[in-house]
């Protein structure tokens, strides 16, 4: 491993930002004062990914000297830098998006919309580098609470029910999550998930203590049946906002999941990681037809959100092995989770320009889209592609792999869900699309065209991950098994 | 004893408060309810701080500093939705 303050800089980078935006609240436009602290962001994740990249090791820090099990370290392993480099581009591309604002929003609507931004690529870049249960548990807090201010940004009563239900929701995960940690504290005495997974036990309390956190997490990730408060939520916030809440948020809690059962207590083939997919596989049929029915792109997109968190949920099953991320049901899943991040923010982001363009965003009455609008729409069906699972695309890549993984372990029924939720997703990917070529010539707001081209790029990197296949095999395993930090140099 | 008996009163709390987070159909309800978990979680996290008495030390700080942690992000939580149920049940206003 390399001692490193690169994560305690990506963790603080934004909250300076913030801080910058509160003083100069007065006298300077928001995007200019947050735009050198996204730059800088995207900078530090950027060149985390490659220095952990060719050093092969993961970069590590113990806050203020003191090693675990009483101090606090962050570290940063292949998964966790390129979940940062994901939230890194997404939040680029959202900012550039962003960067003209809808011309009724108020300044004090705008300056909330920047600092809530950078509140929530702290939390998220702190969830992916924490190594213990209670940072995990801090980490989530703030990225519920700035969450769940984005989904209010509107103000408008839909909104504020919307908002008031998702925290609701993400109330009743955390404390369950809470739960869980005090149990597993009572047991062990140690909150590290380095030290713990050299003593944990498959025993009562700490499977008890597992399927709490588990179950408070799923409501925050939106894992069906837990997924009510996702659609109107996500659906409700301004589009940059949607874009950043779907593609990155519900990612966070997921990865925490994903952690406990690989890093904390791996059990290779038991019952958690079969309920687990099956509940991920009733997500993706049940909310697949669910989205062919809704009559707002958005509110399509949202539950599109859902069935591809499903996906998320059937590597767990997937990964047999004695070390998971050598299996290739670990690829698949996190490959899903980074081409279904970049393909859905360009997806919200695409949804919010047509809304601007043509002041609603429903999908029947698309028509002419095509012609007045081709980057939008152009980088809408690339990031279709991705989520249908078509070549070439971060999609294909990963459901491939799923695929592989579920014939290679002998589960047909999960290889059955990834086809049937591909020709879903194709249904309801084409059904917009098809009514975006349809003829016809609506009135039009002008959309400046660099704002379409960052929705475009960030498509095209969903398409990219398609092309890098056999590079992330290496980078995914880096820093697997933990090992507890032995000393501060 | 006392122990066992705090223990006891976290769990009938929690067990309350979770019945009533999923059967009260009410915003205002359930953030009660949520209240009520949150009172029982912390219970038990106190009483594991109390347990490290038997190992000879006064109380462990660890569960303490997380329930103080817990209690900070519990309160602000609920300020947050009580603020977006007075916003909701006040008058219709103009955004």
């Amino acid at each position: 491993m390399t001692v490193s303050l690169l994560p305690v800089w990506a963790v603080l980078t934004p909250v300076l930002g913030l801080c910058a935006l509160l003083l100069c609240e007065r006298w300077m436009r928001p995007e200019r004062v947050a735009a050198p602290f996204v730059g800088l962001s995207l900078y530090l994740s950027l060149s985390m990914t490659y220095e952990v990249m060719t050093s092969q090791a993961p970069l590590v820090y113990a806050l203020g000297g003191w090693l675990p099990p009483l101090g606090l370290t962050l570290r940063a392993d292949g998964v966790g830098v390129l979940l940062m480099a994901l939230t890194a581009l997404v939040m680029t591309g959202v900012a550039i998006c962003a960067w003209t604002p809808p011309g009724d929003a108020t300044a004090r609507s705008r300056f909330s919309f920047w600092a809530l931004l950078l509140a929530l690529w702290s939390a998220l870049n702190l969830a992916f580098t924490a190594q213990d249960l209670f940072n995990f548990f801090v980490a989530l807090e703030m990225l519920s609470f700035a969450a769940v201010a984005l989904v209010a940004l509107d103000g408008t009563r839909g909104a504020l029910i919307a908002a008031l239900r998702y925290l609701l929701f993400a109330l009743a995960g955390s404390i369950l999550y809470l739960l869980g940690v005090g149990l597993i504290y009572g047991r062990y005495a140690v909150l590290d998930l380095a030290g713990l997974r050299e003593i944990a036990q498959p025993d009562t309390v700490t499977l008890a203590a597992l399927a709490l956190m588990t179950a408070g997490l799923m409501a925050k990730t939106a894992l069906f049946p837990l997924h009510l408060w996702l659609p109107p939520a996500h659906a409700g916030a301004p589009a940059p906002a949607s874009a950043v809440l779907s593609a990155l948020v519900v990612k966070a809690p997921f990865l925490i999941i994903l952690r406990l059962w690989v890093d904390l207590l791996p059990l290779p083939a038991a019952a958690p990681q079969q309920i687990m997919a099956g509940l991920g596989a009733a997500a993706i049929l049940v909310c697949s037809v669910i989205a062919l029915r809704q009559q707002r792109l958005k509110l399509m997109i949202a539950y599109s959100t859902l069935a591809q968190v499903g996906y998320l949920f059937l590597m767990f099953p997937l990964m047999p092995g004695p070390a998971p991320w050598q299996d290739i049901g670990w690829t698949g899943g996190l490959l899903q989770l980074a081409s279904h991040g970049f393909a859905k923010a360009a997806m919200f982001l695409a949804a919010g320009l047509i809304y601007e363009a043509l002041g609603h965003d429903r999908v029947a009455e698309l028509g002419g889209l095509a012609r007045r609008q081709p980057v939008t729409l152009a980088a809408f069906a690339i990031a279709g592609l991705s989520l249908m699972g078509l070549p070439p695309s971060g999609g294909f890549i990963a459901k491939l792999l799923l695929l592989t993984a579920a014939v290679e372990t002998g589960a047909w029924w999960i290889a059955a869900v990834i086809l049937a939720g591909g020709i879903l997703a194709a249904f309801y990917v084409f059904r917009a699309l098809g009514h975006a070529l349809a003829d016809g010539d609506p009135p039009m707001a002008p959309v400046a065209l660099y704002r379409q081209g960052a929705v475009l790029a960030l498509a095209l990197c969903a398409l990219a991950l398609g092309f890098v296949p056999l590079r992330p095999f290496a980078l995914l395993a880096i820093g697997r098994p933990l090992e507890a930090l032995e000393a501060m140099p | 004893m006392s122990t066992t008996l705090f223990g006891l009163t976290g769990a009938a709390l929690v067990g309350i408060g979770l019945f009533g987070l999923i059967v009260h159909p009410t915003a205002l309800r359930k953030l009660l309810a949520f209240n009520l978990v949150g009172a029982g979680v912390f219970l038990v996290f106190g009483v594991l701080a109390r347990r490290a008495a038997a190992a000879g030390l006064a109380g462990d700080p660890v569960p303490q500093a997380i329930v103080i942690t817990g209690i900070v992000v519990a309160f602000a939580a609920t300020a947050l939705a009580a603020t977006l149920l007075a916003r909701l049940s006040g008058p219709e206003e103009e955004p």
